[in-house]
């Protein structure tokens, strides 16, 4: 044992023990965290590693679901402007189209209408109101879809027919399943919106409001700016459901299985497409609509990184 | 001031405080708080204070936490009209007209009545259309007048200097120090009458404390500042008035060099020798 020479050997034996004792606590308090983290650690990692292998699964089993169709038709699965199960025409064109449109329309609509609400919420609406309108957006968000598509079907459509017959022939079409849509991500996108805007710190409104602004000047060029990436986030969700949605859209879209071109004509989407011949379809026409899937998941995913991409960007230009 | 200031004038309210007159053009108080009473919800936070602001000179609020400084500047430019609940009883006179008067525009008053926080809040934009914002609101300059306001406010705020290469960039990306004398820049652009401080420098380091101080110096040449803190030191480098608060009363109100070295009254003795707050 050594000691230091300016302490004497009895002071630096004492000291010795008490940092072994307190060190041996140190040990046993470690180890037991050591396990615990462990534990914690593998779970947590075999659950992210899940995430990986079910949409590793998932694309695989589509691709080789859809490949008899993809290496029989080639490329005029994607030109093709029609699908003709009889005649073993299958073109993926209207359908990709019908989606595309109908989430646009949606977004369109959704996107400034959820903004008002969810400004009105944040910084117009008093108190006591909030809370109620606040829960009836949740509310909104709850109803499920086949409710919207029963609406739209026994009730929008008709009207939309009877005041603007001249626009909507049919009542059911792509705009129509625009509108049903916009409806049902518009919680999502309010909800979203109204938690980014409360993130605003409030010294940041008073701010505003002190220099002398008016809330609608307040609003436009402080909360809003500040608030775009986190509802571009909100917007993203919408569109993620908006693009497959099947049961709302199936009903009011007409289900028409060639190309129409006008927005408010009848067609169809992927998802309704699928959701009408699955059950019936064997051979061909089954691995076609197994490649349609696989074609929806790549829109989505795409609309995803897409969106990633302006998030990132939008997070360079104002660091916050 | 160059010629384009004094010409600066808050069009749509000048005419309405013209019509009622300058009554106390001769009178130094620029501020006036009369039987001030103030409630959140059933607490109140200010009780019976009375006291006048003197022009061009800074007045400073010193007090423990909760003591209702804060919210008493904050009554100044109504700023708790933004939330719910909150009510004011008295009188606040600005040039002896009343703040809370019907007929008085909200913006135009924030707008003569300037604020800075505790925290640096500079907007989501770049430096300079910080500072140009608020001029916006109210002015409508040529795009040179605005460019040369922009550099005469970040000069002002001992500021331009430093960002003078980069009024692109936003605002967002300064150093704290320099966003807080960004959002001092900004407020004065605004050319107010009155420049509120709320804690302005409990959020910054030594060095841009010091810059903020030396600004508040040079401010009062020709605006009334009124600046709360919680450091006693500061109080007595930068003010010429200081006033004590405790429990929401206004004990006692006077030049700063007396009540730092003789105080009227046994509390405010007590708080800044440190006993208690």
């Amino acid at each position: 044992m050594t000691t230091g020479s300016s302490v004497t050997p009895q002071a630096a034996e004492g000291d010795r023990m008490q940092k072994l004792s307190a060190s041996e606590h140190e040990r046993t308090a470690l180890k037991r965290n050591g396990l615990v983290d462990r534990v914690f650690e593998i779970t947590t990692r075999g659950s992210a590693l899940m995430v990986l292998l079910l949409l590793g699964t998932i694309t695989g089993s589509l691709v080789l679901a859809g490949w008899p169709a993809l290496s029989e038709l080639g490329l005029s699965f994607f030109t093709d402007d029609r699908w003709a199960a009889n005649v073993n025409r299958f073109g993926a064109l209207p359908a990709i189209y019908g989606t595309l449109v109908t989430s646009l329309i949606a977004i369109a609509i959704a996107i400034p209408v959820s903004l008002g609400i969810a400004i009105f919420l944040t910084e117009i609406c008093p108190p006591k109101l909030r809370r109620t309108i606040g829960t009836m957006v949740e509310l909104l968000a709850g109803v499920p879809s086949i409710i919207y598509g029963m609406w739209g079907m026994e009730v929008l459509a008709p009207f939309l027919q009877s005041h603007f017959p001249s626009v909507f022939p049919a009542g059911t079409g792509l705009t129509t399943a625009g509108l049903i849509l916009a409806i049902m991500i518009i919680p999502f996108i309010t909800a979203v919106t109204r938690d980014v805007m409360n993130t605003v710190p409030s010294i940041m409104r008073e701010s505003a409001y002190g220099l002398g602004c008016t809330t609608w000047e307040v609003v436009r060029h402080v909360i809003f700016p500040s608030v775009k990436a986190g509802m571009l986030g909100g917007v993203i969700l919408g569109l993620g459901r908006a693009l497959g949605e099947t049961m709302a859209v199936t009903f009011v879209i007409g289900n028409n299985l060639f190309l129409n071109a006008t927005v408010t004509g009848q067609g169809t989407s992927i998802a309704a497409l699928i959701a009408n011949q699955f059950s019936e379809a064997d051979g061909l026409q089954r691995s076609a609509l197994l490649l349609l899937g696989l074609v929806l998941f790549l829109i989505t995913f795409a609309v995803l990184a897409l969106a990633r991409f302006m998030l990132n960007r939008t997070n360079q230009r104002a660091p916050s | 001031m160059n010629m384009r200031s004094e010409n600066f004038t808050m069009a749509p309210r000048q005419t309405s405080r013209n019509a009622s007159g300058h009554t106390h053009a001769s009178a130094p108080a620029k501020l006036s708080v009369q039987d001030l009473n103030f409630y959140y919800g059933s607490f109140q936070a200010i009780k019976n204070v009375s006291m006048e602001i003197p022009s061009n000179q800074v007045t400073a609020y010193i007090g423990p936490s909760g003591c209702g400084k804060s919210t008493l500047l904050r009554c100044f430019n109504r700023m708790h009209d933004l939330y719910p609940g909150l009510k004011t009883e008295g009188g606040i006179l600005l040039d002896g007209q009343d703040i809370h008067a019907s007929g008085v525009d909200i913006n135009l008053l924030r707008a003569r009545i300037g604020m800075v926080f505790q925290k640096p809040t500079p907007f989501p934009m770049s430096v300079y259309d910080n500072i140009a914002f608020g001029v916006k609101l109210y002015e409508r300059l040529s795009r040179r007048d605005m460019d040369e306001r922009v550099e005469w406010a970040l000069k002002k705020a001992a500021l331009w200097n430093e960002v003078k290469d980069k009024l692109k960039t936003n605002g967002q990306s300064l150093s704290g120090g320099q966003q807080q004398r960004l959002c001092i820049a900004r407020t004065i652009a605004v050319k107010p009458e009155v420049i509120l401080l709320d804690e302005p420098t409990s959020a910054l380091d030594p060095i841009s404390t010091g810059y903020i101080e030396d600004l508040i110096h040079e401010l009062k040449t020709d605006y009334t500042i009124v600046i709360v803190t919680h450091n006693m030191q500061q109080a007595a480098r930068v003010s010429d008035i200081t006033a004590f608060m405790y429990l929401g009363e206004l004990i006692e109100c006077g030049h700063t060099d007396q009540i730092f070295t003789d105080p009227e009254k046994k509390q405010t003795e007590d708080y800044i020798t440190g006993r208690y707050g």
